[in-house]
């Protein structure tokens, strides 16, 4: 399995390697850590005619915490997350969801950027983007604009980016302190990719309600998902043992996942219940 | 050298260094394990045009002319190697693992191989040969080589 033929470009400026992808009729692809891209090479499911090395582009690293929220430049490695003890009350929830990405190896070199771009539907990365409301700055030929997670996740591998467009950063909305939360994950295998997840957190008032409810999913469709229904059950509520099988049973019922050479769908929609109700014991603890 | 060269077959094919072992070529089996300043990366997922400027430690590199090193040393000793196919892979990896977390536990030593594939051994013995190495990663004066899994 070697990888097709194919150019090189390493730019050192973004307007560059925008116009480097631009001028290709679509046939060209960014290159980041290569995690998935040089897989995808190597079954030929991607023929590129050139690749753009991202690596020398000052804009897209650094990882930056202000009180509006995190920013996780594009090329931040899922390592840099990990190293990042100011993430620990920054974001919990980003770590604890990006501590399941990948093994040691991969985690060295894949980045936040590739993992948006490729959106693969059981990764962890556009999970806690959908979950967190979270705007992606992306640079194209005509010019920098901000796109919502809940519109860039288009199905399979599909994203909203147009093949000129490079992501910059990722931004994460602030994360109160006191707020509960909690993330839960299958796989078979540490470090493979989830055969499903849940995120949860909400913000509780003074009489131990919940408000602001978020739960998203990853794994049990075409891209990750937000579960309203299951938002609705939490909002206004304590967070009882009532509530989370409440909860749970609304997460199984509000997926459709199919069957699979992994797990067949009437497995999944238990295992998203599972894992919802998990998260949730989690936050209310 | 041509862009689609991956690390590995540059390491393998042009430099003649065939202690780094390919195995799957797309990311899944950790044989192609090297170290690129400083961090465990697979070889056969970084194209060697990527590889510029930076410094590339293969297992040959991590070797003695003289005698085994004291991670070799344990594998031997632990038995941590049938055919050897993986064996490239997991020194590369316990290697960088040992020299970041040289305090690491079982649990963090089992959870970074997971993400190499051994079909003889069944793990164990690298488990213990890659934790019995630990103490000669230590800062000097510290000393652990009697903990166990
Ligand atoms: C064995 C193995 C296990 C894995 N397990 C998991 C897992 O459990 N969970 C998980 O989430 N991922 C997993 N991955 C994937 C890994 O996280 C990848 O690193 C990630 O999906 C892609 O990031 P990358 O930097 O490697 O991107 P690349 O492979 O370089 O690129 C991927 C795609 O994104 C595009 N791209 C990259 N950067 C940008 C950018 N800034 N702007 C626009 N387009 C861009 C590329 O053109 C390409 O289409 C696994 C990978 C392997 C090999
Ligand atoms: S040959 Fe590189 S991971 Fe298998
Ligand atoms: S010793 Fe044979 S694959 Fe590990």
């Amino acid at each position: 399995m070697k990888l097709p033929p194919f150019d090189y470009a390493c730019p050192t400026t973004l307007p560059e390697a925008v116009q480097l992808l631009a001028t290709s009729n679509g046939d060209a692809k960014a290159i980041a850590g290569g995690q998935s891209l040089v897989p995808m090479l190597a079954f030929r499911l991607a023929q590129p005619s050139l690749l753009v090395d991202l690596r020398k582009l000052p804009d897209l690293r650094g990882i930056r915490i202000s009180a509006k929220g995190v920013t996780l430049g594009a090329m931040v490695r899922w390592r840099d997350i990990e190293d990042d003890e100011r993430l620990d009350t920054a974001h919990p929830l980003l770590k604890a969801a990006i501590a399941h990405v990948a093994h040691y190896q991969v985690r060295n070199r894949g980045t936040v950027g590739g993992s948006l771009a490729h959106a693969d539907p059981a990764a962890e990365m556009p999970g806690i983007a959908m979950t967190c409301d979270a705007e992606i700055a992306v640079v194209g030929k005509s010019g920098a604009h901000v796109i919502q997670a809940a519109d860039f996740f288009q199905g399979a591998l599909t994203t909203a980016l147009t093949p000129d467009e490079i992501i910059v950063e990722i931004r994460l909305p602030a994360w109160p302190a006191g707020r509960r939360w909690g993330f839960e994950e299958f796989a078979r295998r540490r470090g493979d990719f989830a055969m499903a997840a849940a995120a949860v957190f909400y913000d509780q008032d003074a009489n131990g309600k919940a408000h602001n409810a978020h739960v998203g999913v990853i794994g049990v469709a075409d891209r990750p998902l937000r579960l309203p229904a299951v938002e609705d059950v939490l909002n206004g509520r304590a967070i009882d043992a009532t509530i989370i099988a409440k909860a749970e049973a609304a997460a199984s019922a509000a997926v459709d996942p199919q069957d699979d050479i992994h797990a067949s769908a009437a497995y999944r929609r238990a295992l998203v219940g599972t894992l919802v109700e998990r998260a949730l014991k989690r936050a209310a603890a | 050298m041509e862009p689609r060269l991956t690390l590995a077959d540059c390491l393998r094919h042009h430099l003649r260094l065939t202690g780094t072992h390919v195995g799957c070529e797309h990311g899944v089996c950790g044989a192609c394990t090297v170290i690129v300043d400083g961090a465990a990366v697979r070889s056969c997922l970084m194209l060697a045009v990527q590889a510029e400027g930076a410094e590339v430690v293969t297992v040959e590199g991590l070797s003695n002319d003289a005698d085994l090193t004291p991670l070799q040393k344990s594998f031997r000793r632990h038995h941590a190697l049938q055919c050897g196919f993986c064996t490239p892979g997991m020194i590369t990896t316990a290697h960088a693992l040992l020299s970041e977390e040289p305090d690491c536990d079982a649990a963090r030593v089992r959870e970074v191989l997971s993400g190499n594939l051994c079909r003889c051994t069944g793990y164990i013995p690298i488990v213990e040969a890659v934790l019995d190495a630990r103490a000669a990663y230590q800062p000097k004066g510290r000393d652990r080589s009697g903990d166990r899994a």
